[in-house]
Parts: C-alpha cells; sequence; structure tokens
C-alpha cells in the first residue's frame, strides 16, 4: 500500500465513540447490503462480516457479484456455492461463498419435489432451465432462498447477504413472491389444465395468447412451457410456503438493510430511489454507508477557497490554491448530493468511507476500510502497527 | 480525426459500461458532440432515469420522442432527440404487430410477459435491438445513440440476437435476430462504445467485456471512454509552504498544510489514473477517449458543453479509420 490514504476526516456521525454499525451487527441475524452497482457494495459487505468476526460472531457473507471481487477481497480462489471458512485474527468466525443461482435451485426443486421422477422431469426441461438462467428476479430470488437456509444452520450467527445489482431495492424483497405469482397466474393452470373448468373468456384469450406466442417463438418453446407447468403441479404449495416463511424472516426485526452508496448525483438518486422504496414496505435502513467519499482539505468554506484561489493568481501558489479549490467545491457538492438522502434515511447513522488509492484485494484491504466504519477497527490499527 | 467524420462512420453508437462508470453521461456527451458535428442525433435509453434528460436541462422523456437540444447557433449543430424504448415497449408493440389484440393486452400486463420472456430468452432484449434497427434503416436520425442497459447485461442484452437463432430456428424471432446480428455485426451500421474509470476494478472489467464481445457478437469495437480523468495541474510539484517563503508571501500555515494536502491527493490518484490507463492500453488494443473529471458542481448543461468539447477535441487527436 502506498502512503496516499487521505486524512480520516470523515468517519461515523454520531457522538464520539459511538458503534452505530458495531450494534447493528451484534442485534441482527440477517443484514442485506442495498444500493445500485459499482458503489463498493460487495466490498462493503464483506468488511461487516468480517467485522462482526472480530466482535466474537460466527458470521457468513453471500456474494452475488460474478465478478468474483469479494473472492479477491477474501484472498481466496474462488467461492463454491457452500460457505468456505477464511482464517483471520478474529475470535469469531468468518465465512464466504458465492451464489450459484441454478445450484440453489436444482436443490430447492429437488427438496419440493414429491418424487425424484418429478424433480428430474423439471430439471431436464428446457423452459425449467431458461428459468432458473434468466427468469428475471431468479438471481434476487435464489439469493433469498440462500440466505433463509444460512440462516436456519446453527453454525451462524449472523449471515450478510450483498444484493444483485438492480435498479429497484424492491426486486429483492419481492423476489420469494415473484415464483409463486408466476405460477399462480391464470395462465399458467389454463396451459397446465385446459379443460378444467375455468371461465370461458379466459380461456379464449390464454388459447389467442398462446397461438401467437407460438407463432412468434416457435411451438416447441411453448411445449417446453407446458410440459414444464404440468410437471410442477403439485409442487406449488411447497414453494408458496418457503417464500411466505423468506418474506417473514426479511421483514423481521432480526434483519437490517444497510444502504450502500458513493457520492455522486447520479448514484445519489438511485439510492435515494431505493430509500423510498424500502419506506414503501415498510423496510427500516438501518444505515447509510457512502463510499468512495473525497477527502475535506479545511481551509474553510468552498467560496472562501475560490476567493484565496483568485487573490493568488499569479503567484506560485497558484496551482495549489486552485488545486485546493477545486477539493474544496467537489467536498462541497457531495455533502450537497447526499443531504437529502440523509434526512431521508434518518435517524440511520451515516457513515462515510474515503476514497482509497487502490482496489481492495486483501484482508488488510478490508481491515482499512474497517477502520472508517469501526471505532474497534481504528484502535486494533492503532495497537497493531502503531 | 474529423469529429463529424468520426461520428458519421456508423450509424448507431451502442454505449455500454458497468454501473457507475458514467455511461449515460457519456452517451448524452457523445451525441452532443455529434451533433455539434452536424449530425442529427437520437438518443435511445432502454431503462428510465438514466439522469440523460437533466444533463440536458430537460424534464424526464418518455417513450415519445422529445427535442432535447435544438439545433442552430454558431457551430450549425444538429438536434438532439431522445426516447424510451423500454423491453415491455418493444414487446408489446411487436406482439400487436403479430396480431395481439386489445383483448389480450390484459392477460399480458398480468405477467403473462414474462412467460414470453422465459420461453425465449433474450426475447425482450432482441425486440429493443429489433426496433432500433428499424429506426436505423427508417434514418430518423444520421446517428443512434443507444444507452445500453447497465450492470452485467451489457453482453447478455448483445449476445441476445446469437442466442436466439439457436433457440427460435424458424418465424419471425428467427428473422428479427438475423436482421439484428447483421446490424450489430456490420461495422459500417453499428459501433460499440465501452465506458470506464481509470479505476483498477472497471479497468478489467472493461477489457473482459470488449473481448467477450468480440469474440461472442462479433461487433465493432469504437474506442474506449475513460471517463473521470482528473485533468492536470501544471506546478504542484514542490512544497507550498517553501514557495511562499521563497515569494515573500504571508501564508498560514493550516492553509499551507490543507495546499499541501490536497497537492498530494491530486498527484496520488493522477498517477493511479495514469497507470490504470496505460495498463487498459496495454491490454486492450483501442484508442482511447478522455473526458474529464468535472469538480465544478452539478452535471447539467454548462457541464454537458465542457464535456461535449473534451470529446470533440478528443476525437481530432484520434487517428483516422483505417479503411474496411
Amino acid at each position: 500500500m502506498s502512503a496516499a490514504t487521505p486524512p480520516p476526516s470523515q468517519g461515523t456521525s454520531g457522538t464520539p465513540g459511538d458503534d452505530p454499525l458495531g450494534r447493528l451487527l451484534d442485534h441482527h441475524a440477517v443484514v442485506i447490503c442495498t444500493g445500485s452497482g459499482g458503489v463498493g457494495k460487495t466490498t462493503t459487505a464483506a468488511v461487516l462480516a468480517m467485522e462482526a468476526a472480530h466482535r466474537g460472531r460466527r458470521a457468513c457473507v453471500v456474494t452475488i457479484d460474478p465478478a468474483r471481487r469479494l473472492a479477491d477481497a477474501m484472498g481466496l480462489e474462488g467461492l463454491t456455492d457452500t460457505p468456505a471458512q477464511v482464517a483471520g485474527p478474529w475470535p469469531g468466525e468468518l465465512w464466504a461463498m458465492m451464489l450459484d443461482t441454478k445450484a440453489t435451485f436444482d436443490a430447492l426443486v429437488r427438496r419440493n419435489a414429491e418424487t425424484p421422477e418429478q424433480a428430474e422431469a423439471i430439471l431436464g426441461n428446457r423452459f425449467y432451465r431458461n428459468i432458473s438462467g434468466s427468469l428475471s428476479g431468479t438471481q434476487e430470488y435464489m439469493a433469498t432462498e440462500k440466505l433463509y437456509e444460512l440462516h436456519g444452520e446453527d453454525r451462524f450467527d449472523l449471515v450478510v447477504v450483498d444484493t444483485p445489482p438492480t435498479r429497484n431495492a424492491l426486486d429483492f424483497l419481492d423476489a420469494p413472491r415473484r415464483l409463486t405469482r408466476f405460477l399462480d397466474h391464470r395462465l399458467y393452470r389454463v396451459l397446465v389444465a385446459p379443460t378444467r373448468g375455468l371461465a370461458r373468456a379466459v380461456n379464449v384469450a390464454a388459447q389467442t395468447f398462446l397461438r401467437t406466442t407460438s407463432r412468434v417463438v416457435g411451438a416447441e418453446v411453448v411445449q417446453d412451457a407446458i410440459e414444464f407447468f404440468s410437471a410442477f403441479d403439485g409442487m406449488e404449495a411447497g414453494f408458496r410456503e418457503r417464500a411466505a416463511a423468506v418474506a417473514e424472516l426479511l421483514e423481521s426485526d432480526q434483519t437490517a438493510f444497510v444502504l450502500v452508496t458513493a457520492p455522486r448525483r447520479d448514484v445519489v438518486e438511485e439510492a435515494t430511489f431505493f430509500a423510498d422504496k424500502l419506506a414503501e414496505a415498510d423496510i427500516t435502513v438501518r444505515a447509510l454507508i457512502v463510499n468512495r467519499v473525497h477527502p475535506h482539505f479545511g481551509a474553510g468554506p468552498p467560496a472562501a477557497v475560490e476567493r484565496r484561489a483568485q487573490a493568488l493568481e499569479g503567484t506560485a501558489l497558484a496551482p495549489f490554491a486552485a488545486n485546493l479549490a477545486d477539493f474544496a467545491s467537489l467536498a462541497a457538492t457531495e455533502d450537497g448530493h447526499l443531504a437529502g438522502l440523509t434526512g431521508r434515511v434518518a435517524p440511520a447513522p451515516v457513515v462515510k468511507v474515503p476514497f482509497l488509492d487502490t482496489d481492495v484485494h486483501d484482508l488488510s484491504g478490508l481491515d482499512r476500510i474497517a477502520t472508517h466504519l469501526f471505532p474497534d477497527a481504528a484502535a486494533r490499527a492503532g495497537d497493531g502497527v502503531g | 480525426m474529423d469529429p463529424a467524420q468520426f461520428f458519421a462512420a456508423s450509424r448507431v453508437l451502442i454505449v455500454a459500461g458497468k454501473g457507475g462508470v458514467g455511461k449515460s453521461t457519456v452517451s448524452a456527451t457523445l451525441a452532443r458532440a455529434a451533433a455539434r458535428a452536424g449530425l442529427s442525433t437520437l438518443i435511445v435509453e432502454v431503462q428510465g432515469r438514466s439522469g440523460i434528460s437533466s444533463l440536458y436541462g430537460r424534464p424526464a422523456f418518455g417513450y415519445d420522442e422529445v427535442v432535447l437540444h435544438p439545433g442552430g447557433g454558431p457551430e450549425g449543430a444538429a438536434d438532439v432527440r431522445a426516447r424510451l424504448l423500454t423491453p415491455d415497449d418493444a414487446l408489446l408493440e411487436y406482439l400487436e404487430d403479430h396480431g395481439l389484440h386489445r383483448v389480450t393486452r390484459r392477460l399480458l400486463s398480468g405477467g403473462a410477459f414474462d412467460v414470453v420472456a422465459t420461453a425465449a430468452p433474450g426475447i425482450k432484449d432482441i425486440l429493443v435491438l429489433g426496433k432500433v434497427k428499424q429506426l436505423e434503416r427508417a434514418g430518423v436520425a444520421d446517428l443512434i445513440v443507444l444507452d445500453a442497459p447497465a450492470a452485467g447485461h451489457a453482453i447478455t442484452f448483445l449476445r441476445s440476437a446469437r442466442g436466439l437463432l439457436d433457440a427460435a430456428r424458424v418465424g419471425p424471432i428467427n428473422t428479427q435476430a438475423t436482421e439484428v446480428l447483421e446490424m450489430l455485426t456490420d461495422p459500417e451500421r453499428c459501433q460499440v462504445v465501452l465506458v470506464t474509470l481509470p479505476e483498477e476494478t472497471p479497468v478489467n472489467e472493461l477489457v473482459d467485456t470488449a473481448y467477450s464481445l468480440e469474440d461472442e457478437v462479433g461487433v465493432s469495437l469504437g474506442p474506449v471512454v475513460v471517463n473521470g480523468l482528473y485533468p492536470s495541474i501544471d506546478g504542484l510539484d514542490g512544497e507550498p509552504g517553501e514557495l511562499a517563503a521563497a515569494a515573500g508571501l504571508t501564508v498560514d500555515p493550516s492553509e499551507v498544510a490543507a495546499m499541501a494536502a490536497a497537492a498530494r491527493f491530486r498527484a496520488d490518484r493522477s498517477r493511479l489514473q495514469a497507470d490504470q490507463i496505460s495498463r487498459l492500453g496495454s491490454e486492450l488494443p483501442l484508442p482511447q477517449l478522455s473526458l474529464p473529471f468535472l469538480f465544478s458542481s452539478d452535471l447539467g448543461p454548462t457541464e454537458l458543453e465542457l464535456l461535449a468539447s473534451a470529446a470533440g477535441s478528443g476525437i481530432d487527436a484520434l487517428d483516422a479509420l483505417p479503411d474496411r
């Protein structure tokens, strides 16, 4: 690491000695990191899980990001569908895994099938393979499914989840119910049982739809769909129960939603949209983590710094004053962007992490981020390296 | 090369990049730069809330085309227009064109969109691209700038045509996919511009994406846009305290310290950015176009003009396109 770390002038917004994120980790069983893509969500999730391990908890972090950045950050060769333990100097445990959407879905089908034959019929169906690979929301759905499964295991006290880079926070919340809605849709009932006493109008519309779809995408594809829904017959109840249980966990007090963002305007707009959607669903944002914040170098308010730069024009200090003015203006702009969002999620604590000089590839990189999030981590860093 | 020649090289410019790299800002910038070079330009957005309209200082736009920036002015610029074209819009339009009537519309809105999309993955993407192809064929503008979906979807999006050719071997979708693929792989009709930040992870991802797109889709890649490059300031080396003393300036020590820290920060970040840019150049042999990081304030019409000028001079500095 080079010495370019900006001064730690940010930090938690609470009173000195306050540790809101530490308390959040201590008092929840599930932490969900939500936010738009490219804001450091994956790394944040890893830092939270690692800090929980430092606090004596047995924590597991689940990542979805296909860029495998977390694997890099955890110093692992690659993550698998089952959690792998990460060794480190903490009293608790740290585990990490990468979500394998298809494997998780296959397992869910096997568990809910009434017979092995039924499971095989579904797993071999082309329509199912499309669903498990590309139905919108499947990744989110399987993430919640895995989260629920890990939460249910005795070996973890805390499960931290990094969510897919969606544009809508509710995709994740809504995911478990999506498949059951899919299965409940009258069209599929028509597909499965065209003659089972349904309203004629629905049936006619559905048949028209089927005919058109066949014409557009080919009869073979429609036949696959019909076979899939027939094979699924009888399994909906299991899926529905599970979806309800997962939804209940996500909405319970055991689960904390952490919103991750960066101070750029477009990203803050996305985060604000997320916050609004969560509020609509009665979900409280428990903390706001802002990554990639530019440093405040001091020397007064931006207007004063700008005036000073003008006064120093033509001197040897001109470039220094102009540069300082650039950063003063930037810091003020970033604060401005964040003000609305901070108010929107109040009283959730707002924690800022400065721009780092390198990308995070290893545990020491995670440690450095942790020093900005947790007083304990800052103290450890002080004790350790001195 | 001359910006007018650059933008006229292909009728469709697809701008793709991972979330957070400023892809939509780049789409808006390139569109304005093309219009300033005299080409009438249409921005097609496939997801809402991109922020493109606010860069132009206009209210958000929807399915119906709007003028974001009228042409004219001393440079003889052309119009920049824009419209939103979501996959659902495209699917609905397509199915209606193919015999679905109003009655079934209700059924479609109830979630049956999903069954179509699931039955043939990529169908929504192909319909959006098919619509873009239709616009291109109709010659609605000299240049269409397509702001591609964010996140990891860009590859899936552009790969949809090939995937569907395998899934639907006959019928209208097959025809559609064939025609879209023809457009995507014809460098005179379509180019893909990839956007990144001069940072490690975005550069890695861009390199991967570039090779996948060339290998799996066969698209022609235009220059890579490196967004957010710190403009250089001359005279930032040296110790501000010593310089002040030498020049006989009285400066508060805390101000000197702030100046020194800010200068160090900029120098460090500039060095890191330069490292990433040179790494990008060595891993991906494509011309690069840099857009400056804007310290000023919010991104609005003033900043858009700044960025468009930077894009214009960046293009001026590029070598002429080889004959194809």
